[in-house]
């Protein structure tokens, strides 16, 4: 190899880890781009009384989002109560006992279900709740962010089961133990942190989704009022607040951005956390 | 035929007749004959692919949990048809110590020496402690991990993982102990201990090794079973075996003609 060729060599070299690193940079600069623009246009209008107080009836200045964190923090949670337990135990079906047919089909179904559009599971979730209840609930909004959940749980867990090495499984089989404790007591504490952290994110996820809202929980101005009843979420209020021709609300809108991004940024590090090796 | 030539008047613990097992449609095992003599070390030998893990996960059916796996033919263990037994009692009575050292990831020492009796629902934590100290010194490992025992199972070292897992398993108290090649990923010190702990747990219990190594199968067993392609060739006592085969394919094995 004579030395042009090499010098050639060197700078398409050069070239190309420039570019592999400057799209690494595209990558994690967006995200950092979006928290710094949300922190700066949201930072000066987030203070206590933001976070305690329901809304000011419209045209009046001020007021808080109180209903639609505790609303989220409703809605989400009855989806995550419902929705990580069926994603867990179908992940637990798939990996130990799942073959043939009816695994492959639900496997199947799971992978459709995580592209399925979010808004076309809210109309779902209307058809399902909303419509035969004849009203707009906390409880249909749940069960939407619940549907949406379950699929994504159901197959990191069994991905994370499937990390358990078969000898593991060996090593408990052989000493005499039932196969169902085999799973409940060795393969699923041994993939734990995995199985956890795959249904904290999915939680994080939805907790962001809004579109599944629109036609649920649908939103509301007053205090929380019941599972039955219309319920403000974080997402869905920065959605009405933003689309509104006040001022004033678009303030509030940045502001619950920021802390919507703030809780689900937590949880997201708390679930990564966790899944680091002590 | 080959058994004619055992002498020892030792009761048979374990008998296996006509065994045939395969994976999915592929014959792995042709009509496969064995005794297991009660308190003494057998040692299956024979070169990759013979059979000899199949044979021995037979014999605790851990066969049975791969899919497609088949198994025919007739196993007594003690009498009782081992077929027909509930395939997790007849774990607890012949327990498995695997090729690679595999403790409970989630579990310190103490419990993974525990494992088999706590998952089987033992409570009593007097017992318990007495039970892991038992066993841990029967594997040769109380003295190096007493001082240790809330350690996790996966901080000690390969040889000493190994010997783990000798304990777990002996700790159910087990009438037979099948060992599937345990010492293939261990240095020749780790492989010396496991052979010494064979040796002196052998006064207590049946012990059938699978091993491709032949000086391993002269140190440690009373018996050997060689085979070739799914068929036992030759069985015996082991000084017989490796001293005056009556086979002349086993006298090309021992001899590394082949395998």
């Amino acid at each position: 190899m004579n030395d042009a060729v090499y010098a050639r060599r060197r700078k398409v070299n050069a070239l190309m880890f420039a570019l592999t690193a400057a799209c690494a940079a595209v990558s994690a600069g967006s995200l950092l781009m979006i928290l710094g623009y949300i922190v700066w246009k949201g930072a000066s209008s987030v203070s206590w009384a933001f976070l305690v107080n329901l809304p000011k009836p419209v045209g009046e200045q001020g007021g808080g989002i109180v209903n639609a964190i505790v609303g989220s923090a409703k809605v989400v949670g009855l989806a995550g109560l419902v929705g990580a337990p069926v994603g867990v135990l179908g992940g637990v079906y798939l990996s130990e006992y799942g073959r043939g047919k009816y695994a492959f089909a639900v496997r199947y179904a799971a992978d459709v279900m995580n592209g399925v559009p979010s808004i076309v599971v809210g109309l779902f979730a209307y058809a399902l709740i909303v419509h035969p209840m004849k009203r707009f609930s906390a409880l249909a909004g749940s069960a939407a962010l619940a549907f949406i959940m379950i699929p994504t749980v159901l197959r990191s867990t069994e991905e994370f089961l499937r990390l358990v090495p078969g000898t593991i499984r060996e090593a408990a089989l052989a000493l005499g133990v039932p196969r169902w404790k085999v799973t409940a007591f060795v393969v699923v504490p041994t993939a734990g942190r995995g199985i956890l952290t795959g249904a904290l994110l999915a939680l994080a996820r939805v907790s962001g989704e809004t579109a599944p809202l629109v036609f649920t929980a649908f939103g509301n101005r007053f205090a929380d009022n019941g599972w039955l009843n219309p319920i403000a979420t974080l997402p869905h209020t920065i959605y009405t607040y933003a689309i509104s021709p006040y001022e004033d609300w678009h303030n509030q809108a940045w502001a619950a951005a920021l802390i919507l991004m703030f809780f689900v940024l937590s949880v997201n590090l708390a679930a990564r956390l966790w899944l680091k090796p002590s | 035929m080959a058994e004619a030539l055992v002498t020892s008047a030792a009761k048979v613990v374990m008998s296996v007749r006509g065994l045939r097992a395969g994976y999915g449609g592929a014959s792995v095992l042709k009509s496969v004959n064995l005794d297991v003599r009660e308190k003494t070390v057998t040692a299956i030998i024979g070169p990759s692919g013979c059979g000899k893990s199949t044979l021995i996960r037979c014999l605790n059916r851990m066969h049975e949990a791969v899919p497609g796996a088949t198994c025919e033919g007739e196993i007594l263990l003690g009498g009782r048809d081992a077929l027909a037994l509930d395939p997790v009692l007849l774990r607890r009575e012949v327990g498995m110590v695997f090729q690679r050292p595999n403790p409970f990831p989630t579990m310190s020492i103490a419990q993974n020496a525990a494992a088999g009796l706590v998952l089987n629902g033992a409570r009593d934590r007097a017992a318990l402690a007495e039970a892991v100290e038992k066993s841990l010194r029967r594997a040769a490992l109380w003295d190096e991990v007493k001082d240790k025992l809330d350690a996790p199972g996966a901080s000690l070292s390969g040889g000493q993982q190994q010997r783990l897992c000798i304990a777990r398993a002996l700790a159910v108290e087990p009438r037979v102990l099948l060992l599937d090649e345990p010492c293939s990923a261990l240095d020749p010190i780790a492989t010396a201990r496991i052979e010494e702990l064979l040796l002196e747990i052998k006064d207590q219990l049946t012990v059938v090794i699978v091993t491709h190594n032949m000086q391993q199968a002269a140190r440690v067993s009373e018996y050997t079973a060689f085979m070739l392609l799914g068929e036992m060739v030759e069985y015996g006592e082991t000084r017989r075996l490796f001293t005056k085969p009556a086979d002349k394919r086993t006298e090309d094995y021992i001899t590394g003609r082949f395998g």
